[in-house]
């Protein structure tokens, strides 16, 4: 199997200035994929050949549409490949629905990437376990390709993932190849059966307590609603994975991604700087709490 | 700002000589921002000339009141903070980022970016020195530098007046920021009244040193910088308010969910005027738009405040919905969150937020609240039992 070096997280050694730290850089979409019915994949290249969209798994970029207005997406490519920027997003505000409409040859605005990423290179020898809910599995797709391409480096892989109702499943068919591999397990599971499903049915939080890792060699990745998160890390607490072993993604409201704006405040953390990644042990003060 | 060793040396400029302090700035390019009163109120703005400060009136400040009155005298620099703090001219509320021009593939930057003001400051207080100091952390020791905010500040000349009198607000003596200027100006103004009418003049810099140069001055002797000393002190032994400082940061963090909380939420209107009348207070939000062709884009950096329910608006709606929700955010923030985030406390103590809040809340006391009933709450885990 080919292997890809790891990415280190990339640290600017010199003072990047803010004028051109909030000026998107272009980019072409090259292919764009309806995923479900409001859930949606766009595929961008960067449109000047020194520009390239070096990320690690988990970290996200800011999109820009012309005069309309600029959102935080999780990037859910592969980061073997960053001259093909991968975001998968949903049709909700003002900005998506806009991006639910482009067609492969328009051009929006880039900056990024930002924020913390998967640890994948502190977790080699590990079991890891993945719980992803609906739309939380975008962010974790770069984890996965970067698992399955360093496969060898890792103990058992497992993926259980969450969705409403069979036609809100995302990637399916890249799901489906995962799980026809031996050396990956995948478990999918929706809240509401719908058609001809003949799989789980109820909380992703329920395939936790039967899925088969080793709890004190495990650590896990999560995303997803933060009600769900905050029941899967409760579930794996229950099998013995504690804190200091799971990660997740946070959602806050994002205007800068330099840690200036304020709007992605989180107790003792800015989001955009600190997160979206965190290890639980970090955050579980304030993880949870009404409304902070 | 230039950084240099404040010299040991304290000179003495005239009262009749003033003038001459706001002529040299300005023959060397300064644009003067000076205190000034405009609707009853002491506010921040461009000025020429010392008379246009407000000569002979004070400001008397309470929870949720301001009101100026005459001194009985003609001290220039006699009041505390009115609404207005500098942020205004290093971070102004609305500004353009840049702008763009849609073209066959995309669209490209307009550069039209004309140079920063230099802005000469006159009347900086010892809090709002220190709120400069914090604004400095976020927009330019972070990994990415507001160039623009950068850019006006070194520019910035800063002539700093230590405070006479301290108002029923300030705190600043609890905070460790005043009333005495520290470090960060370039000359520093003690205003005696007692006998002639004259200043007693700190230099911090050698551009304060080549200003000062520029002007009539002498020497302070013994007794004027004694005055100068008693001047400060007696603002010292005058702040209408406190805050303890010990364990603040833990105090806030096990008290999240404290019922006074609610108390604070059944007066708080959730109207923002506490964190833009804050020096220290730095959110924004990023407007896109474009003119009516469409042709052109731009974007815009505009004050924001943690008050409003847009503030941390996500795709399934805003994490702060409640009145309590946005007040303990905003405490908890800037008295807690801030030692983590910027390494010191993001309050200086200059009372702005008490006065200016239409019902008076009070931050001083929300924390003696939660002080005098330290509920705490249990160790983190287990997060929440399963339902």
């Amino acid at each position: 199997m080919m292997q890809t070096p790891l990415r280190k997280l990339p640290r600017p050694s010199t003072p990047v200035y803010g004028s051109s730290a909030c000026k998107p850089y272009r980019c072409r979409v090259t292919r764009r994929v309806q995923e479900n019915d409001d859930t949606f994949t766009v595929e961008l290249t960067p449109v000047s050949a020194r520009q390239h969209g070096a990320f690690t798994p988990g970290q996200f970029n800011m999109l820009y549409i012309f005069g309309l207005g600029e959102i935080p997406i999780s990037i859910s490519g592969d980061p073997a490949n960053p001259d093909r920027l991968v975001h998968t997003t949903r049709a909700v505000g003002a900005v998506t629905r806009r991006m639910a409409t482009l067609h492969e040859g328009d051009v929006i605005g880039v900056r990024g990437p930002f924020g913390t990423h998967w640890p994948l290179e502190e977790l080699t020898g590990k079991d890891i376990v993945i719980v992803a809910g609906g739309i939380g599995l975008a962010p974790l797709r770069p984890a996965i390709y970067q698992l399955v391409a360093n496969r060898s480096d890792y103990a058992r892989v497992v993926l259980l993932y969450g969705a409403r109702t069979p036609e809100d499943i995302l990637y399916r068919a890249e799901l489906e190849r995962w799980r026809a591999r031996f050396d990956l397990e995948v478990y999918v599971t929706v809240d509401r059966a719908t058609g001809d499903w003949h799989g789980n049915v109820g909380l992703v939080t329920a395939l936790i307590p039967r899925a088969p890792f080793e709890p004190r060699n495990a650590a896990a990745l999560l995303c997803g609603p933060e009600v769900m998160m905050r029941y899967a890390v409760q579930a794996l607490q229950k099998r013995g994975v504690g804190a200091g072993q799971t990660w997740l993604s946070l959602e806050r409201n994002m205007k800068c991604g330099m840690a200036m704006c304020g709007h992605c405040q989180f107790g003792p953390h800015i989001v955009c700087r600190d997160g979206p990644v965190f290890r639980m042990d970090r955050i579980q003060r304030f993880f949870g709490k009404w409304e902070v | 700002m230039t950084e240099h060793e404040p010299h040991d040396r304290l000179y003495v400029l005239d009262r009749a000589d003033l003038q001459q302090l706001f002529d040299a700035l300005q023959a060397r390019g300064y644009a003067i921002i000076a205190p000034q009163i405009e609707n009853n109120v002491i506010i921040y703005g461009a000025v020429e000339r010392v008379e246009e400060l407000p000569v002979g009136w004070t400001d008397v400040q309470e929870g949720g009141t301001y009101r100026l009155a005459r001194r009985g005298d003609a001290a220039i620099f006699g009041y505390t903070v009115g609404p207005h703090s500098w942020k205004r001219f290093l971070s102004p509320p609305l500004r353009m980022l840049w702008r763009a021009r849609k073209t066959a593939d995309g669209f490209e930057f307009v550069d039209d970016n004309a140079p920063p003001p230099r802005y000469a400051f006159i009347g900086v207080r010892a809090c709002e020195l220190a709120a400069i100091q914090r604004l400095d952390d976020i927009y330019t020791r972070g990994a990415v530098v507001d160039d623009d905010y950068q850019a006006r500040r070194h520019a910035a000349f800063i002539v700093a007046v230590n405070c006479g009198k301290a108002g029923a607000t300030c705190f600043c003596a609890s905070l460790d920021t005043g009333p005495g200027v520290g470090p960060g100006y370039d000359l520093a103004l003690t205003e005696l009244l007692e006998g002639a009418h004259r200043f007693v003049v700190a230099v911090g810099s050698e551009r304060g040193a080549e200003v000062l140069a520029a002007l009539p001055h002498r020497v302070a002797s013994e007794g004027e910088i004694k005055l100068a000393a008693a001047v400060v002190a007696q603002a010292a032994s005058q702040m209408g308010r406190t805050l303890e400082t010990t364990g603040l940061q833990e105090l806030l963090y096990r008290n999240v969910e404290h019922p006074h909380w609610d108390a604070v939420a059944e007066r708080c209107l959730t109207c923002g005027n506490c964190t833009l009348v804050c020096p220290t207070c730095f959110c924004f939000t990023i407007e896109d738009t474009t003119d009516l062709t469409g042709q052109m884009a731009e974007r815009w950096r505009r004050t924001d405040s943690c008050f409003s329910t847009a503030f941390s608006f996500i795709s399934s709606g805003s994490i702060r919905t409640s009145a309590k929700a946005r007040y303990r955010q905003w405490l908890t923030h800037k008295l807690a969150g801030w030692q983590d985030q910027f390494g010191s406390i993001g309050c200086v103590g200059c009372g702005r937020c008490i006065t200016w809040c239409p019902v008076g809340i009070d931050l001083t006391a929300e924390v003696a609240a939660l002080r005098a009933e330290d509920v705490g709450q249990p160790p983190a885990e287990p997060i929440l039992e399963m339902a």
